[in-house]
């Protein structure tokens, strides 16, 4: 009788690989996770500038701040659910009196942290002091390339401000701090020149969208970026991986070729933003009631929130495309961002008011300005008007 | 460093490793990188890892089909690639 | 791709499925086999997710 003989297994050594499509891990992601990979913690409300497009309109410190003990126990939070890393916010959270405490117990409690200021606290010492600490990155905030145009927006003083604080951090021998911008009409010109400023102090170089968020809502028609900004700026940041973005353009992925980044929504699934007052947002551009998911005061803390909160729960559903369902480009753009369309007064599950087919426009236009959503805002008083361009 | 499938590595202590209904997220606290792992056989693999002389030795062990090898082993490599791992 | 030898005689009673089976000999066998790559690690900078400024 002959034996059935079965060819032996091959062995590894003899397989080729051929490529597979397989699932993207954007769809994975927009289920949402336990815990966030990253979040934006607000420390406070106030400040010492008045930008004009203050995405949390910010000036006045509002009384009911969580307390040192407070923030310390959201962090040990953090800790136990294993969050990465926080970008710590405001307002100018460095004026915030406990700001290092919290900086340095973040970081003993294995979360690292990346700060965003206007640089005014950061001093030759201070510098130094942060060139020492590990696990510590800081993120200056800048609107122009030049005097004229940041001051403009951030106020007069505010650019030399920026630059004496990037210039001590270089001094100091930090390493790659990062220069984030707003891009808007007046500074998408200066891409090169921002670039050069990063090369200048050995930073990294961050540019993100501007949305009509808090007190961007005022001045979002006249400086938001136009279409062929938009293409522009697109194709300047195709290939230069060196430039971050915090995936704030993945509207534009409608273009061609998707830029670095998940790709997606963030908000309630993989980021949200806890408020100086430890309220839970979905994300930092959406201060408003219909996005606040909870308080980290609430029984069962900011964990309970992340995890449990109807918001969140609604964000992690399959989202349809709506009025985008024809659009062959959905399932590259997402239909774009929760918060420029709730700000500009258009439907949620229509385009993006910047939509780069020109679907947004006309919404736009025909959406009632003054019935559009106002969120929180913790302004000073005085009145901030554009100034335009000297 | 490159990577050398006859030695044996273990993960860089500084490097987190958080349990997904995916696999695992692993975000390297020193130069900040964040990498998805998208098989709980990988994540066994990772944290078993140091215990084997090689990494077909850890595949072997973790009871992993022998025609999947090609796949962990570049997964394995781009995880040393950007320091996720290192010589044991 | 697994290419056949020669057949070895079989007796009357085996089942017919012994005609179906390819039998090793000395003729060298090509054991390359093509198999679908799983894309196992992804990195995404942890300044790519949308909403952290």
């Amino acid at each position: 009788m002959t034996d059935l003989q079965i060819p032996p297994t091959p062995a590894p050594d003899n397989l080729v690989l051929s490529p597979v499509k397989q699932s993207g891990l954007g769809d994975q992601m927009k289920a949402g996770l336990d815990a966030p990979i990253c979040l934006t913690w607000e420390l406070t409300y106030a400040c010492n500038l008045q930008c004009v497009h203050c995405l949390s309109s910010s000036g006045r410190r509002d009384p009911r701040e969580l307390s040192t003990a407070e923030a310390e126990a959201v962090i040990d939070e953090l800790e136990r659910m294993q969050v990465f890393y926080i970008n710590i916010g405001g307002g100018e959270p460095t004026i915030r009196p406990d700001f290092w405490h919290l900086v340095e117990y973040a970081v003993d409690h294995g979360v690292g942290v990346k700060f965003s200021t206007n640089g005014s606290q950061i001093d030759a010492a201070v510098a130094e002091k942060l060139a020492g600490m590990d696990y510590v990155d800081v993120q200056i905030s800048i609107d122009g390339a030049d005097a004229d145009t940041n001051d403009a927006v951030r106020g007069e003083g505010s650019f030399a401000t920026a630059v004496r604080a990037m210039e001590h951090l270089h001094d100091a021998g930090f390493g790659e701090f990062k220069i984030s911008v707003v891009m808007t009409r007046h500074n998408i010109p200066q891409v090169d020149e921002f670039k050069a400023m990063a090369d200048k102090y050995d930073a990294q170089l961050r540019l993100t969208r501007f949305r009509p968020s808090g007190r961007g809502a005022d001045s979002w028609h006249e400086l938001h970026p136009t279409d062929q900004q938009q293409r522009d700026l697109y194709h300047w940041l195709l290939g230069r991986d060196d430039v971050l973005t915090g995936d704030s353009f993945f509207h534009l992925s409608a273009l061609g070729e998707a830029l670095p980044g998940l790709n997606l929504c963030g908000a309630g699934r993989v980021v949200c933003l806890i408020d100086p007052l430890g309220d839970v947002y979905a994300c930092p551009f959406v201060l408003h009631d219909e996005f606040l998911a909870g308080s980290v005061r609430d029984t069962g803390g900011f964990q309970k929130v992340w995890q449990e909160s109807d918001l969140f729960r609604e964000l992690r559903e399959p989202q349809s495309a709506g009025a985008c369902a024809s659009c062959g480009h959905f399932d590259a753009c997402q239909g774009g961002c929760m918060a420029a369309k709730f700000f500009t007064g258009i439907p949620l599950d229509g385009p993006d008011p910047e939509c780069v087919l020109g679907h947004g426009e006309p919404l736009v236009a025909a959406a009632d300005q003054a019935l559009r959503p106002v969120g929180q805002d913790h302004s000073r008083p005085t009145p901030v008007k554009f100034l335009g361009r000297k | 460093m490159d990577f050398d499938a006859t030695r044996a590595y273990r993960l860089h202590e500084r490097v987190a490793l958080r349990p997904e209904p995916f696999g695992a997220l692993a975000y390297h606290y020193g130069n900040r990188r964040l990498n998805f792992l998208r098989a709980p056989e990988l994540v066994t693999l990772v944290e078993t890892l140091a215990d084997h002389d090689t990494p077909r030795a850890a595949f072997d062990a973790a009871g992993i089909e022998s025609r999947r090898w090609p796949s962990f082993e570049k997964a394995l490599a781009s995880l040393a690639a950007s320091d996720f791992l290192v010589a044991a | 791709m697994i290419q056949e030898g020669t057949m070895e005689p079989t007796d009357i009673e085996e089942n017919t499925t012994a005609a179906n089976a390819v039998v090793e000999t000395n003729a060298v066998v090509d054991t390359t086999e093509l198999v679908e790559e799983e894309l196992l690690v992804e990195e995404i900078s942890i300044d790519g997710m949308c909403g952290v400024y």
